[in-house]
């Protein structure tokens, strides 16, 4: 019994601290989604543009969050802290245009 | 049980959790600060988006690239040096933060290079180019200056904090089984980094 707590020990901090190889793989993730985002900056993709740089550059700092910043194997309340956090800034965006379209209509 | 180890030797006071949850708190706060000027560039943005594309062009695409991927390796040696921390490999660990704190230094090399070639060029609050610019133009630099200064200042902060953290390992207070400061020095600089992920688009590579 003691024996079995144990594995289960070892094995939640295995989890908790991975090894040298996935962190290396998650950088190589992060250089070659780089990559991607210079060589789309190069073509004309109208208004896209800026929705694809976003969307590398959002899933890039869920790389960067949930690996080298230890949020997927931490306690759940930090994911919550980081919705919370996200949700009043998009919240403060949301609003921020609500103001300008109207003051400055797309045309 | 209880976060206060009593037992064996004298009253201990650590609270690694609660530690971290400070940090992240602390971090909340930058997010939000940066988050203020990134929503005053949006807006800009929107008001001018012809103007941005053209001062856009003069920034250096290849610095900015570079940039990226010491910012981005230099993060991924704070994450190996806590795992190298963990396995006992006390000098490796101190390698790896002596590897970041040199990518941290040479992405500052190279801002300084890019900064002083725009200055070189009148494009400074008031400089003899400003007056030659339209209107978006003089507010794109003025955001490059605030936005990626106050980020450079971050990476500073960063570096110093990251050098304190050798200190503490050579002299054995952040060990293998203690070594929450190194993590939260840690989760900063990742925070740096993922301002940068952010900045680097944004500003270098509209087209």
């Amino acid at each position: 019994m003691s024996e079995n707590t144990h594995i289960q020990e070892s094995s939640a901090a295995e989890l908790q601290h991975p090894g040298y190889g996935l962190y290396i793989l998650v950088w190589a993730g992060l250089v070659g989604l780089t990559t991607i985002t210079v060589a789309l900056a190069g073509f004309n993709l109208a208004g896209l543009t800026v929705v694809t740089a976003l969307a590398i550059a959002i899933v890039k700092s869920l790389l960067v969050t949930n690996y080298f910043m230890h949020v997927r194997t931490d306690s759940p309340i930090f994911k919550v802290f980081i919705f919370v956090c996200i949700a009043i800034f998009l919240t403060m965006i949301v609003l921020t245009f609500f103001d300008l379209t109207y003051r400055f209509p797309l045309k | 049980m209880n976060n206060e180890a009593t037992i064996g030797h004298a009253h201990v006071h650590r609270d690694d959790v609660g530690s971290k949850m400070g940090m992240w708190l602390f971090l909340f706060t930058e997010l939000l600060l940066f988050g203020g000027m990134f929503i005053l560039y949006a807006s800009y943005r929107f008001m001018y988006p012809e103007n941005f594309k053209v001062a856009a062009m003069h920034l250096d695409t290849l610095i900015g690239s570079v940039n990226t991927i010491l910012l981005l390796t230099s993060s991924l040696t704070v994450a190996l040096s806590i795992v190298a921390l963990q396995r006992k490999q006390k000098m490796f660990s101190v390698f790896l933060l002596m590897f970041t704190v040199a990518a941290g230094g040479a992405f500052l090399v190279n801002k300084f290079f890019e900064w002083s070639t725009k200055i070189g060029h009148g494009i400074y609050p008031k400089g003899p180019e400003m007056a030659n610019l339209s209107d978006g133009e003089v507010v794109f630099y003025g955001l490059y200056y605030v936005m990626t200064g106050l980020h450079a200042l971050h990476v500073i902060v960063g570096l110093i904090f990251i050098g304190f953290m050798i200190v503490f390992i050579l002299k054995g207070k952040q060990t293998f089984d203690n070594h929450q400061k190194l993590e939260n020095a840690g989760l900063y600089w990742h925070l740096v980094d993922i301002i940068w992920i952010f900045l680097f688009p944004l500003f270098y590579l509209i087209h």
